[in-house]
């Protein structure tokens, strides 16, 4: 933990895919903390960066991609300047990644145990044969599953089953950071709640923080403890769970919320119209005012910062921070 | 007895293999009632079985699916060009039905040159301008640009424009939203009302997502491997349910209300999903049913009315109560027909 308290502080971060066709801006000035045991949802559109996001945290953007600028604290650890190698012992170790989709990350014709075992043995744990059985065994247990599953290839488990086997790979060996790119997109409700609360008991247990992507709110609500929205490649809100739902503050977050399917609202559709601008260049001005239906003249000039307009609410719009100019 | 718009006879249909993907399913839809009505259920409920089977492209392995009282094994060639028209469908992706090398237009010019229904491109342009502008999109921003120049929201409005074109009188919709980001879903969904309420097409929402299936539809239909657990009105069942299965969904559903604690609706064991534990004769449910009964692993129970007039279930809890006569499950679509003030 560094000195702030924070596991995970990220800063002013800047990520780009320079292609043929040009330069896309996938994360501009990108900052947040999360602090040890904390539960971070980060939503957004497709394209917003949320994705990219992610896999700057875990060293793991690859050309065309670049991180342009910024820093990406782990604890004491700027991951933004360690060498590949160095960030190899992080990933998996300290920052984990439960994929998307559970069916197509698991390997076909290796047993779960191997797939288990395979971290352990990169990150030279110089663990025992009958230790790291033990410590599969633990992390099934862990992830409810029966321990004879080590020895089944994934074509034998159920969509929940193969879910929770990637998480049993996620937290074997105790990440500070869980990185969970919308883990149940793909299950059911019944199983999808069943995961998330296995996800949730774990995390508790372990101590780790969370960071959940996704763009379905309701499992937002639910389950985490402050949301980040992205939109364009900027955070656009960040706060508690509670005052994001209840009073947001970017028109984007509002609108995103008046949107949502309640039981109490049938009947009611109230879409976002436009779309997202293309991220061909760096933002001079306020990223959502093309559908921002309380833009001023300000947000055609100048960049919002992200700023704290409420205790522990932070947005970046001009409509709060007229006393700056 | 008047003509149905659909008819599905004691549908059944077995994969290769055996998997029984829908189980002796009938219902018919009012051709002049029309209404919304949702597919829901887990993944291999037979849900999606059940949609490509009304469209034609799946033979029943028993039974029959009838359109406007004739029967889709044996539909002469002019009336298969008829029901193509009549009956459309949307899918789930929206990247994957357009043709990247061409303009957006494609998708619409190719139904209106296929069913003849203008030679001129004047008419043909105002065709499709008005079947945009029904979906709330905007001809100038949408016709002459390329599928990636669009949002996925676009996209698949696009799509149920495409539909609607051709005047359908049914509409197959799987999964329409599952696909389009969240605060996308509203307009399409918008749309699919608005097709229903304004030009009176009926919709059969397939999905898994109750929470949208309750916004939009009328009626809903729960499948679980291929049987109805429960039918009927959306708000009795999604409000109040009454087949354990149906519990277990509806608890199960993340509501974006804070007050509202997940999961704590829910007074039945979670077991998880296991073919193994599947009744052959009983009810399907019963491996997982924190109610379970000896005679639920036995026979299978009829569909009775639990309380209202607005559902069936299909569950020996309520065997006290009148059982629905005969097979057809359309009954419950008509219950309540009446404009519902939104």
């Amino acid at each position: 933990m560094n000195d702030n308290g924070y596991v995970l502080r990220v800063e002013n971060l800047d990520v780009q895919y320079h292609t043929d066709a040009g330069t896309v801006y996938a994360n501009s000035q990108v900052s947040f903390n999360l602090k040890p045991g904390e539960r971070l949802g980060l939503v957004g559109e497709s394209g917003s960066g949320k994705s990219t996001l992610a896999l700057a945290i875990l060293g793991m953007i690859k050309p065309p991609g670049r991180i342009g600028g910024g820093e990406i604290w782990l604890e004491n650890t700027d991951l933004v300047k360690l060498p590949e190698e160095a960030i190899r012992q992080v990933r998996g170790r300290q920052v984990s990644m439960i994929p998307q989709g559970a069916m197509n990350s698991l390997n076909p014709v290796a047993r779960i145990k191997d797939q288990l075992i395979d971290g352990m043995i990169d990150h030279e744990l110089g663990l025992s044969r009958s230790e790291m059985n033990r410590m599969v065994r633990e992390a099934l247990e862990a992830v409810e599953l029966d321990p004879q599953v080590a020895q089944m290839y994934p074509h034998e488990l159920s969509g929940g089953m193969k879910q929770r086997a990637c998480i049993a790979i996620a937290i074997a060996m105790n990440p500070k950071v869980i990185i969970a790119d919308e883990p149940t997109s793909a299950l059911d409700v019944v199983t999808q709640r069943q995961v998330m609360q296995t996800i949730g008991h774990l995390q508790a247990q372990l101590g780790s923080a969370v960071i959940l992507i996704g763009h379905d709110m309701g499992l937002m609500a639910q389950f985490v403890d402050r949301i980040a929205v992205m939109y364009a490649g900027k955070l656009v809100e960040l706060g508690s769970v509670k005052d994001t739902f209840t009073h947001p503050m970017h028109p984007y977050t509002q609108m995103l919320i008046s949107s949502l399917p309640r039981l109490e609202n049938k009947g009611t559709f109230n879409g976002i119209p436009g779309i997202t601008p293309l991220l061909r260049e760096i933002p001079t001005d306020c990223v959502f005012n093309s559908r921002c239906p309380q833009a001023i003249p300000i947000c055609m000039q100048r960049v919002p910062k992200l700023l704290e307009h409420r205790p522990n609410q932070w947005a970046a719009c001009h409509l709060y921070q007229s006393e700056e100019n | 007895m008047s003509e149905h718009l659909l008819e599905l006879n004691n549908v059944t249909k077995i994969f290769k293999g055996g998997t029984v993907a829908l189980d002796n399913i009938s219902f018919s839809v009012e051709a002049d009632s029309p209404s919304i009505i949702s597919v829901a259920g887990e993944s291999g409920s037979g849900k999606s079985t059940l949609g490509l089977m009304i469209l034609g492209f799946l033979r029943p392995t028993t039974g029959s699916v009838v359109y406007k009282g004739g029967n889709l094994a044996r539909l002469s060639s002019s009336e298969r060009v008829e029901f193509r028209k009549e009956v459309q469908a949307v899918f789930q992706d929206p990247f994957a039905v357009y043709n990247p090398f061409y303009k957006v237009d494609h998708i619409m010019e190719v139904p209106i040159a296929n069913f003849k229904m203008t030679n001129s491109r004047t008419e043909a342009r105002e065709l499709m301008e008005q079947a945009l502008i029904s979906v709330g999109l905007r001809p100038e921003e949408t016709l002459g640009r390329f599928p990636h120049q669009l949002s996925g929201g676009q996209r698949q409005r696009m799509a149920l424009a495409r539909a609607l074109l051709l005047r359908p009188q049914l509409l197959i919709a799987d999964e329409p939203v599952s696909m389009v980001d969240a605060s996308l879903r509203a307009t399409i969904l918008e749309a699919i009302d608005k097709l229903n309420k304004e030009l009176g097409i009926t919709v059969l929402y397939i999905t898994h997502d109750l929470t949208t299936a309750y916004h939009v539809s009328d009626y809903i239909l729960i499948l679980y491997r291929g049987s109805i657990m429960e039918v009927g009105d959306v708000d009795s069942i999604i409000r109040n349910p009454k087949h354990p299965y149906t519990q277990l969904l509806v608890g199960s559903i993340p509501w974006p209300d804070l007050d509202r604690v997940w999961g704590e609706d829910i007074a039945v064991i979670d077991i998880e999903e296991d073919t193994s534990i599947e009744s052959k004769v009983g009810c399907k449910f019963s491996g997982r049913c924190p109610h379970v009964m000896d005679r639920c692993k036995v026979s299978r129970p009829h569909l009775y009315w639990p309380d209202d007039n607005n559902r069936v279930a299909s569950c020996y809890l309520y065997d006290d109560q009148p059982v629905l006569h005969g097979d057809d499950v359309g009954t419950l679509f008509k219950s309540k027909k009446v404009a519902v003030a939104r």
